[in-house]
């Protein structure tokens, strides 16, 4: 367990967190959608600000977040970096000229705005998922999204299985370790004793995957037509106000951006 | 593992095992993703990111594509078994958020254009290397649009054409020889893809 | 329908027969099984017995309705469950298998009972009173929230009775229920599925089970039917008359018959001891994110030539006390000492940790690494720098000591559950160790297998090689040990200690 992040700690009785998940979800995607659309500071400078305000209303603390978020934080500056350098937009003062390396005002502009827009496309979902039981999602699918129940509840049964594996995963190193495998300095062979483990972990899952298969069918699950639900997902008007509220501040954020006329399709 | 399979009767129908296997194969790779992002990453992917030589090791990301497409053999299983997969590292602490979820959604779409396009009749190594291909074709242009929009044309070219490669090779040669290994293991029982050429 | 809408009406036995049934999966050449004819009347117990490969969990899945033709090259016969097909009287009959852990479906003790219920498309409103009556009926002992990760594997296994009988089945097919379980957890199994079935609503329910532990499942039937590979069924009465006529022919086909027909248990042997080969001083570990120690300051050594059994229930720390002996995972605390050595065995390369110590893990196949049996022996010599002739010579001598060279060339991940278990203890003698750890080797075996391991490893110890087992099995370690140690909470019991 040690290798997956399950144990930030949220306070579910937060406003934003106490949401329908398929409102937090819905509430997320679309303004990750809209950005797809446009890279402009603006946009998304506006968006990522609104935000990071709304984190404590999800219930999220900051430190939690920030552990979460430090991957995220070094592909921004590597992204922010590429885009500089193999940028075409190569206008204003040289900043750095190394071979073919040319760093200039312009295209280190242009580099910070692509490494904004992927904040702001990143920020809505990490808050959204942090706050959702894997199990209120597959009701609320299932209730509000006519998922088909098969699939969701298939789903989620596997996922039960992931903290399963992952312990797996620790045995099948120790297992290799009596083997006499791993510890090589040659990369080929570590790679190898890698793939082994992989696939000693496939076979484990898939072996499960079928058991757990029989013993859903054992309690009626392929042929169940008319399935009800134990558990009651709601839709309030609180889920349909965060849905408004995301509309409206994506709504703002791009009338703003095409006001200051920084808006910039990609496809124009 | 033939390339050309007998057609199942009930091809688009659903089985339990065909539905929960796809998606333990999902959370298999969700959570050596989400291993990846936490611990691997740093050190291998992230000096990478935003330069044209990223996609190259993202081909990983395709596997489960085009491994649900080639065990499951159903409509429908590729997309599916992807997008599990980049839920899954999405719950397990994953900081891209929903770009995640997106990305997993186009790159199971690229793959299963490709076995729609096969008609859901071929299941070998070239389905599985152009089911490879079409994922990293859709991953190169997602990226293109959501990462490195700002690159110059032929160096988002460059960017492209190093998904599609990886998608080839890693997702769709690395695929077919794991669902190749796991059937031997007799693991894919349940399915047509396991089913020995020679009774044991 | 019986599991009525409206939660009125208990479940009553049904009758189960079939004709000339036989199931032949796609891809082998051997039938399941084939010619089974057997009547079940409403209400009885039977226990079905047989050697492993007798097609046992196939009839099973058959009377439950859960084989899917689609996976079988050919099938004949029938299976009726109350005159009706099983695969369309699914919602009569409840099955428990064999792993808990992957039968579960919910994260949660009452979602998982109610799965079932919201399948039968219960209204909610009657969902939950039935869960709670269905924890009652096994006596479960938390809430409806409780994690079902949390619970030990007993606790998993009543819960998934619980989701079975909460469906009010006709029958109840039970599929080796208790074979992951620890002996405390299976005592509290079988008793739930004893009193479930004593009154109340499971009264008169149909049982069909299978059950390794034939000694505590007779006490739970009235009627024993005896399968054999291939030839239907063998034998069919009553426990005492089927164990009196058949016990030793089943024994000597593996079958665990139970005293007083079972061949008596071997007597212990003790080994020819020597000096001390390992020392372990003050060791704890405590997992990342565990609330306490999984072990804390254990000491202890072992002796060449001796055999320690390492005993305590699941989740005591027994199993990380092996891993820690092994040199497979690193303290927190304390070291361990092999030999004189000055590099605690944790910090030793793979490839010098195998020559001198092999570890069976409880799964066989968590330690299988290469394409065929054969060169699974060949992989540990390998890295030990072994040459190659002298590698193959020991590998085809420890495949005919354990009745695998027909299986040389055959893929480690297709063989049996004993086949599995016997190429997994050869890959790890393949290097000749001087220490053998094991972690449960008996598990769910069968009798043959068992005193083959037993045999094996009274030979072991006899030349010299120190030998460690973490074992619920008591008469194993009763057979075996020179030395006891038991577990509980991480801690040694005060008595095993060997301060040094």
């Amino acid at each position: 367990m040690t290798l997956l992040q399950t144990h930030l700690s949220t306070d579910p009785a937060a406003p934003l967190a106490r949401r329908n998940p398929v409102a937090k979800l819905a509430a997320a995607l679309l303004p990750s959608l809209v950005l797809l659309v446009s890279v402009d500071p603006v946009s998304s400078g506006l968006l990522l600000a609104a935000w990071l305000v709304s984190v404590p209303a999800w219930g999220v603390g900051w430190p939690g977040l920030l552990r979460r978020l430090w991957p995220l934080g070094l592909a921004l500056v590597m992204v922010a970096l590429g885009n500089a350098v193999f940028t075409d937009r190569k206008g204003g003062a040289t900043l750095l000229e190394a071979g073919p390396l040319l760093l200039t005002a312009e295209s280190l502009a242009t580099g910070l705005t692509a490494g904004l827009r992927v904040a702001a496309i990143a920020l809505p979902g990490v808050l959204a998922i942090l706050t959702i039981d894997p199990v209120d999602l597959a009701d609320a699918l299932v209730q509000h999204l006519r998922v088909p129940a098969r699939f969701a509840y298939g789903s989620l049964a596997a996922f039960r299985l992931a903290p399963l594996l992952a312990a797996e995963w620790e045995v099948l190193g120790r297992a290799r370790r009596a083997r006499g495998l791993g510890g090589d300095r040659n990369p080929a062979r570590a790679l190898a004793v890698l793939g082994g483990r992989l696939f000693a972990l496939l076979v484990g899952a898939v072996r499960r995957g079928t058991q757990l298969a029989v013993a859903m069918d054992a309690r009626g699950f392929a042929a169940s037509a008319h399935r009800t639900s134990a558990r009651r997902q709601t839709f309030t008007r609180a889920d349909v106000a965060l849905i408004a509220g995301s509309v409206l501040l994506t709504a703002l954020a791009v009338t703003t951006a095409v006001a200051t006329g920084a808006w910039s399709p990609l496809l124009s | 593992m033939s390339e050309q399979a007998t057609v199942p009767a009930r091809r688009h129908r659903w089985r339990t095992v065909d539905i929960v296997v796809a998606s333990v194969l999902g959370v298999t790779f969700g959570v050596l993703f989400a291993v990846w992002n936490n611990v691997v990453y740093a050190t291998v992917s992230a000096p990478l990111s935003g330069s044209p030589a990223q996609p190259v090791i993202a081909g990983v990301w395709l596997i489960p594509a085009v491994v649900g497409g080639l065990v499951i053999r159903k409509a429908g299983a590729a997309l599916y078994t992807e997008v599990i997969a980049a839920t899954v590292s999405m719950f397990f602490g994953s900081a891209w958020g929903m770009s995640v979820f997106m990305s997993g959604v186009w790159q199971g779409l690229g793959a299963e254009l490709v076995f729609a396009l096969l008609l859901y009749r071929r299941w070998g190594l070239v389905a599985a290397v152009l089911a490879g291909g079409g994922a990293g074709l859709a991953m190169g242009v997602y990226e293109v649009v959501v990462y490195v929009s700002t690159y110059a044309a032929d160096w988002k070219l460059v960017y492209v054409l190093s998904a599609v490669a990886t998608g080839l090779v890693l997702a769709g040669g690395l695929g077919w020889l794991l669902v190749r290994a796991l059937a031997r293991t007799g693991a894919l029982a349940p399915f047509a893809a396991g089913r020995a050429q020679s009774e044991i | 329908m019986t599991g009525s809408a409206d939660g009125s009406g208990g479940a009553r036995g049904v009758a189960v027969r079939l004709r000339g049934f036989g199931w032949r999966y796609a891809g082998r050449k051997a039938w399941a099984c084939r010619g089974v004819d057997l009547d079940l009347e409403p209400g009885e117990r039977v226990l079905l017995v047989g050697p492993s490969g007798a097609g046992k969990s196939t009839l099973l899945r058959a009377v439950a309705g859960l084989l899917d033709p689609e996976t079988a090259a050919e099938h004949e016969g029938s299976v009726l469950v109350d005159g009706v097909p099983a695969a369309a009287a699914r919602d009569r009959v409840g099955m428990l298998l064999q792993d808990p852990e992957s039968s579960l479906v919910m994260s949660r003790s009452g979602d998982d009972v109610a799965f079932g219920l919201e399948n039968l498309g219960v209204p909610p409103e009657h969902i939950w009173p039935r869960v709670d009556a269905a924890f009652a009926q096994v006596g479960f002992p938390y809430d409806r929230d409780r994690p079902t990760a949390a619970l030990s594997g007993g606790e998993q296994q009543r819960l998934a009775l619980a989701g079975a009988l909460v469906r009010r089945p006709s029958v109840l097919v039970l599929d080796e229920p208790t074979a992951n379980l620890d002996p405390a957890g299976t005592a509290t199994v079988l008793g739930a599925v004893s009193s479930a079935l004593a009154g109340g609503s499971g009264a008169g329910t149909t049982l069909l089970m299978v059950e390794h532990r034939v000694d505590v499942a007779a006490g739970l039937v009235d009627r024993v039917v005896v399968l054999e590979p291939g030839g239907g069924v063998a034998d069919d009465g009553p426990p005492a008359e089927v164990f009196g006529r058949r016990g030793a022919a089943l024994a000597a086909a593996g079958v665990w018959v139970p005293a007083p027909w079972g061949p008596p248990a071997p007597p212990f042997t003790s080994g020819p001891g020597g000096d001390v080969l390992l020392t372990a001083r003050d060791l704890s570990l405590t997992y990342p994110r565990a609330r306490r120690p999984a072990l804390s300051s254990a000491w202890l050594s072992v002796r060449r030539g001796t055999a320690v059994a390492v005993t305590g229930t699941n989740g005591s720390g027994k199993s990380t006390l092996a891993m820690l002996l092994a040199g497979l995972l690193p303290p927190d605390t304390g070291e361990v000492l092999l030999d004189g050595a000055d590099r605690p065995l944790h910090r030793w390369r793979p490839r010098d940790l195998c020559r001198r110590v092999g570890t069976v893990f409880q799964d066989p196949e968590h330690q299988f690494v290469a394409r065929t049996a054969r060169d699974e022996l060949l992989v540990g010599p390998r890295r030990a720098g072994v040459a190659a002739g002298e590698a193959a010579a020991r590998a085809d001598e420890l495949l005919e000591r354990l009745r695998l060279t027909r299986l040389a060339g055959a893929n480690p991940f297709t063989l049996s559950g004993g086949e599995k278990r016997r190429l997994s203890v050869a890959a790890m003698l393949a290097t000749a160790p001087d220490l053998l750890v094991m972690d449960e080797p008996t598990f769910g075996q069968d009798a043959r297998t068992w005193a083959e391991l037993l045999n094996l490893c009274v030979g072991l110890r006899a030349a010299g090689t120190a030998i460690v087992a973490v074992t619920h099995d008591e008469a194993f370690a009763d057979a075996l040990a020179d030395e006891r140690v038991t577990v509980a909470g991480g801690v040694l019991a005060a008595d095993a200690r060997v301060r040094s």
